[in-house]
């Protein structure tokens, strides 16, 4: 499994933390829920990045108000039939203003990154031979865009008027 | 009709460019079955009975006739020489090899057409009343709005994935011929106390194994705001859909669950967080759009009532086809054409090769180049004049597209059933076939009159059996065939689903039964003007399941 965040592989500055395992001395940590919402204050207290891991039966809405001490989410395809990742990343950036890093994991496959990008992540957990590859070659596949996301992309609508 | 401009064009070339890398590598084997499934879905590829199918949009069923040519073309090149118009005013193709698609793909594109989300669980083709722009009755044309809605679903990043597959049906009449109280979302225009357009919005109505009629979720939303709506729906439903079960897993399922008004809070607290922002449709992309819709050039004239009444009483049949296929246009001197693929005997909704270019041509001839595709699987002329109306009936006469049964009994709508499907239980094709060749005579349907029967080959539902008048379903008993009848099931503003005649019938059977059922009707019609429906609501089912099974129903069991 590789890292791709802000365009390019990257090492994960943070270790997956599961239930309730030890903490490491120092470095990022990827919490659950559950862990997050137990010991928020202990986390808090480390100094060092804290990232929550979101099922997709996790309604981001429950860490809204959190979001100011909490430098990464994570939200989980269990499939990547199961779609309701993209909704949550638009809630987050759009809705509950989320600037931190929003990374998708699970089932994450090469035709679906684009959209996911478009809808606010910027990082990937990403399986395969060449990732990076994959990646860019999935981003560059279009360059029209119908509709408004969360990310910066003119829409076409934007350009038409704009050219008259 | 709307025209990409290069924007569109590039779209659908990187959709294509996309397609093409993917079957590559589904090829290649980089892409398991079940990873390349959704892909091709959402590329209108099914995997069939016997062969890939490819369903190509028609956007809200307008078509021109150079698109039509193209049509044909890729019918003779790729496939069988035939396409299958659908009840979403698509088309389809039933012998595809999956090596040919992108190509397809390739070339449908240069004809503007595409077929990007015919299929999978994301939001269809827009459809809309076949009519749209051109019906007497109408007070808003609903195309423009069919186009932005279009345009935003298509490759929308965030609803790409939903639970289930989601349809949108527009209309801007009020006679309803768009059925958009069983689509996912309804909207039905109507003009506020100062002349002003905005849409009603129906949600949760749908046919399938959970028939469900739609309930209205808002009165009235301003036109701009369309869009922003939609997808405070669309969010709802993607973030608390069902997605354990695929049969439980559409809009309808949630509305019921949640209630009406649980669901439409959840909506209007989504929308009014995005209330007139980034989705609003600002007035100059509402022209740009509109300006593609402008009625053509008609040429002023009076309608020639006169006229049309001295041919009637020389040729019967004319008469005929004049008082079944053609409805009243809003220019004076104009009239609207259906040509009707439903010809004694024949496959309904299937149209050959050569056919598809001769009605391009009469299309050009006689239309101004537009055709429409209807939800009951026909074809409509939308600009024919009232003074040519005799010589194209001629015309259609000759490819057998005249038969004047639109609305009539053997308009039928039938799914392609056991014959293609991998779903199916029961052959509808040879049901229809059966019922059309028994009612072949074209007096005898018109004295019956309005009347729809729909067959479905399983309780999927794709031939519509729930909202006809007599719906005929297809379920398979000990390796057997049955067909159950319903009744009073209605697909326009007075929208119902049917009930359930009695115990099954085997095939042979049906014709007989549905006379039955019509003689039945015509004993108990209080006036000529007394439609099936009408009698049916008055005087219920039980005259109806005597006639058919006697008083001892007990003595079928099927």
């Amino acid at each position: 499994m590789a890292l791709i965040k802000n365009h390019e592989l990257t090492p994960d500055p943070y270790t997956r933390i599961t239930g309730e395992a030890e903490l490491p001395d120092q470095g990022g940590v990827l919490v659950d829920l559950q862990r997050w919402q137990d010991d928020w204050q202990a986390l808090g207290r480390r100094g060092s990045p804290v990232g929550v891991w979101l099922t997709s039966d996790q309604h981001p809405e429950i860490i809204a108000d959190d979001l100011d001490r909490i430098d990464l989410v994570a939200l989980e395809f269990p499939s990547f039939r199961d779609g309701r990742a993209y909704s949550y990343a638009r809630l987050l950036r759009d809705r509950y203003g989320f600037s931190g890093e929003l990374r998708a994991v699970g089932d994450v496959l090469p035709d679906q990154l684009l959209y996911m990008h478009r809808v606010g992540f910027d990082a990937f957990e990403v399986a395969g031979e060449d990732p990076l590859r994959d990646y860019q070659t999935a981003l560059q596949e279009f360059a029209v865009f119908y509709q408004p996301a969360a990310d910066a992309r003119a829409t076409a609508l934007r350009l038409r008027h704009a050219r008259s | 009709m709307y025209r990409y401009d290069e924007f569109d064009h590039q779209l659908v070339a990187e959709r294509v460019a996309q397609f093409r890398h993917q079957v590559k590598r589904r090829l290649d084997g980089q892409l398991t079955e079940d990873q390349f499934k959704p892909l091709r879905l959402m590329n209108g590829l099914y995997l069939q009975l016997h062969a890939y199918m490819l369903r190509v949009n028609v956007p809200y069923g307008v078509l021109s006739a150079h698109q039509l040519r193209k049509l044909a073309h890729i019918a003779r090149r790729y496939d069988r020489d035939y396409g299958h118009f659908t009840t979403r005013q698509n088309i389809q193709y039933n012998w595809i090899s999956l090596e040919d698609t992108a190509d397809i793909l390739a070339e449908l594109a240069e004809v503007e057409m595409n077929a990007m989300q015919s299929s999978g669980n994301c939001v269809r083709n827009i459809t809309a009343d076949p009519l749209a722009g051109r019906a007497r009755d109408e007070i808003e044309d609903p195309r423009p709005w069919c186009e932005l809605i279009r345009q935003y679903s298509i490759l929308n990043p965030e609803f790409s994935y939903l639970p289930r597959k989601f349809k949108i049906a527009v209309t801007g009449a009020p006679k309803d011929r768009a059925a958009v109280a069983v689509h996912d979302i309804g909207l039905r225009m109507h003009h506020d106390a100062d002349g002003k357009p905005g849409f009603e919005v129906i949600v949760g109505g749908g046919q399938g194994r959970t028939p469900v009629i739609g309930k209205t979720i808002r009165d009235w939303i301003e036109p701009e705001e369309i869009l922003s709506y939609i997808e405070a729906i669309l969010r709802v439903y993607n973030l608390y859909g069902r997605r354990d079960n695929m049969y439980k897993a559409r809009i309808k399922i949630l509305v019921n669950a949640l209630g009406l008004d649980a669901f439409r809070e959840l909506v209007e607290t989504e929308y009014e967080a995005m209330r007139g922002q980034a989705l609003a449709v600002p007035a100059a992309e509402q022209e740009r759009i509109a300006a593609y819709f402008q009625p053509p050039a008609w040429e002023a004239g009076p309608d020639l009532d006169a006229e049309l009444d001295t041919l009637r009483a020389t040729d019967k049949d004319f008469a005929r086809w004049l008082d079944a296929n053609v409805s009243a246009h809003k220019a004076p001197g104009y009239a609207i054409v259906t040509l009707s693929l439903k010809a004694t005997g024949q496959e309904p909704g299937d149209l050959s090769a050569d056919r598809m270019d001769a009605v391009a041509d009469l299309a050009d001839r006689y239309s101004l180049g537009e055709l429409r595709v209807t939800h009951r699987q026909n074809l409509v002329f939308t600009d024919v004049k009232q003074s040519q109306l005799q010589a194209l009936h001629g015309e259609l006469k000759a490819l057998q597209l005249a038969t004047p049964n639109i609305g009539l009994l053997t308009d039928m709508i039938a799914c392609p059933g056991l014959d293609y499907c991998a779903l199916a239980n029961a052959r509808s094709i040879p049901v229809a076939q059966d019922i059309s060749r028994h009612f072949a005579a074209a007096d005898k349907l018109l004295e019956i009159g309005e009347l729809s029967i729909n067959i479905s080959g399983c309780m999927n539902a794709c031939g519509h059996h729930h909202v006809a008048n007599i719906g005929i379903l297809g379920v398979n008993k000990k390796g057997k065939e049955f067909f159950q009848i319903t009744l009073g099931g209605a697909a326009d503003e007075s929208a119902a689903l049917g009930d359930r005649l009695g115990p099954g019938l085997p095939q042979n059977e049906l014709p007989g039964a549905i006379e039955t059922l019509v003689d039945k009707y015509l004993e108990l019609r209080t006036s000529d003007s007394e439609t099936f429906l009408e009698t049916y609501r008055r005087v219920g089912m039980q005259p109806f399941k005597t006639a058919v099974y006697g008083d001892d129903t007990a003595r079928r069991v099927a």
